[in-house]
């Protein structure tokens, strides 16, 4: 780890002046990504804003009847607070599927948004890596690439984006409030986290010097009709290969409103608008799912063959939107296995 | 495609010097007043400016657990904990728990269980187990493998620290069996892991 310097910020537009005001700073949050990143030698700040100081780890009601979960609460207080306990399960039961308890006590909401890619390749300084390193090529295009992405994806990268906890956002339509050195604004999900194209180095459409002060839920929340599905190469504390968040409004067996998302397929939550429509005022069916489920992978490009190879995905991926949905409509989440992660005592 | 190294340059580190600053870290309930620097970790203010090696380094990722230390009773990695920002608050290892004389209960228990072989990883595993037990959230042995899943043995002790911790949980009754709850008086439970 390089040698840094360190202020502790007390208030979002001081953080934001002490971080434009040092060249090569960073924010600091819960520090659970971040720090291990600066072990790696992959993340060189010369400068810390620590933000634990900062009164923004509120989670509280909107006027409009939706959430307000505040940038510095904690992963483990978001998923176990009674409103989103109570009205959006589907984000406790996301985030509760994520990292460690230990890792969830520190994280932050909006470190969550902000966390690196786990490619193997970003984290080798030995190999290249156009999201390390511009220009000098990705190392997963034609190596071992189990974990990275198949929609989406450009020849400069096919890395995938981590989080479990932003591919529920994704489905829940959240909006991110940011500020930065030229006041503050709002950023929808979908817009938030970006695709790869020329410039992978970039994850988010963040300007220099913008923070993260919350997200906001909507007030839809289907707490009726949800599910998280994650598949992954062990039950517990490991990265999606493939992941399904799903949202319902239900009449009957009708699906009135449809959104869910992936997560582990690409360089940001997946979500296809197209997709959700085929299922609005449709009748719940196996069938419909799979047309949907193929809708959503059409354009997929896997990189490769095996099980070191990555074009598993587009079947997985395929097969675990099927049960999701089916899960969700049917609230059958028993078989999920992350379910009694949520469980109250 | 060919295979291209990259060494990254030294100069990308910065030269300048940052002094060390004076932090004070409230430990199992006692003030330290330490020279650290900004990048020393809990981990590393703990083990190299207090002497407090029951917490042990592992990966020094956050993935192993070793290193897991209890913050206002919530259970961390220490090592991926920058010290200096950790002023103010109550931070608790394992020699904070229970004495020599008087062990705590997880810590009775783990004995009791022979939930160890080379005890590298138990002092984080009992720190997370104590985590465990104050958020109150889990019942079943699934929720506790789940919910201690932060925490790895190289041994593989893991069915013993499993029935260790279902002891303390439900504090002397033992859940054998997936969500099936037998009640064992811990008398027993001690019996039979002694012989």
């Amino acid at each position: 780890m390089n040698s840094f310097t360190l202020t502790q910020a007390t208030a979002a537009d001081e953080a934001v002046r002490d971080l434009t005001s040092h060249d090569g700073a960073a924010y600091l949050g819960g520090g659970t990504n971040l720090v291990d990143l600066m072990k790696y030698n992959l993340e060189r700040p010369t400068h810390l804003t620590s933000l634990g100081l900062l009164p923004l780890t509120d989670i509280s009601s909107l006027p409009d009847g939706g959430l307000r979960l505040g940038a510095l609460a904690t992963n483990a207080d978001t998923a176990w607070h009674p409103e989103v306990e109570k009205r959006y399960p589907l984000l406790s039961q996301t985030i509760l599927a994520g990292a460690t308890p230990q890792l969830r006590n520190v994280a932050t909401n909006g470190g969550n948004l902000n966390q690196r890619t786990r490619c193997y390749y970003f984290y080798d300084l030995a190999t290249p890596c156009n999201k390390r390193e511009p220009g000098t090529g990705c190392s997963a295009l034609t190596g071992p690439n189990r974990v990275c992405g198949v929609l989406g994806t450009s020849e400069s990268c096919i890395a995938t984006q981590p989080s479990d906890m932003c591919v529920a956002l994704a489905a829940l339509e959240a909006v991110v409030r940011v500020q930065g050195p030229d006041g503050e604004r709002t950023i929808k999900f979908d817009d938030y986290h970006r695709l790869p194209g020329d410039h992978p180095e970039k994850d988010n459409t963040l300007k220099p010097g913008e923070l993260v002060t919350a997200i906001d839920l909507p007030e839809e929340g289907y707490a009726d009709h949800f599910t998280y599905l994650k598949l992954r190469d062990r039950s517990s504390y490991a990265f999606a290969l493939v992941s399904v968040a799903v949202g319902l409004k239900m009449n009957g067996n009708t699906i009135e409103k449809a959104r869910f998302a992936l997560g582990g397929v690409a360089h940001k939550p997946w979500r296809d608008q197209e997709a959700e429509k085929m299922l609005e005022g449709q009748t719940a069916s196996p069938d419909l799912f799979r047309q949907v489920a193929a809708k959503v992978f059409a354009e997929a490009k896997g990189y490769g063959e095996g099980s070191l190879h990555n074009s598993f995905k587009i079947e997985l991926g395929k097969r675990a939107i099927v049960r999701a949905l089916k899960q969700a409509t049917e609230m059958s989440q028993v078989v999920n296995p992350n379910v009694f992660l949520n469980s109250n005592p | 495609m060919s295979l291209q190294f990259i060494q990254e340059p030294l100069d990308k580190a910065t030269p300048h010097v940052v002094p060390a600053q004076a932090v004070t870290l409230n430990v199992n309930g006692e003030d330290h007043t330490i020279q650290i620097a900004p990048w020393t970790s809990l981990l590393d203010a703990l083990r190299e400016y207090m002497d407090l090696t029951g917490t042990k380094k592992g990966c020094d990722h956050g993935q192993c657990g070793a290193c897991t230390v209890l913050v206002d009773g919530k259970r961390i990695n220490s090592c991926l904990a920058l010290a200096t920002v950790y002023q103010g608050k109550k931070i608790q290892t394992i020699e904070g728990l229970g004495t020599e004389e008087n062990l705590s209960p997880l810590q009775q228990a783990f004995v009791d269980h022979d939930a160890f072989q080379c005890g590298y990883c138990t002092p984080g595993q009992i720190c997370s187990a104590q985590g465990l037990i104050n958020e109150g959230r889990c019942k079943t042995e699934d929720e506790v493998r789940e919910h201690m899943s932060g925490n790895l043995c190289r041994c593989g002790a893991y069915t013993n620290i499993l029935s260790a911790v279902m002891e303390v949980l439900h504090d002397g009754d033992v859940v054998v069996d997936n969500g099936v709850l037998i009640t064992v008086p811990v008398a027993s439970t001690k019996a039979s892991s002694v012989e």
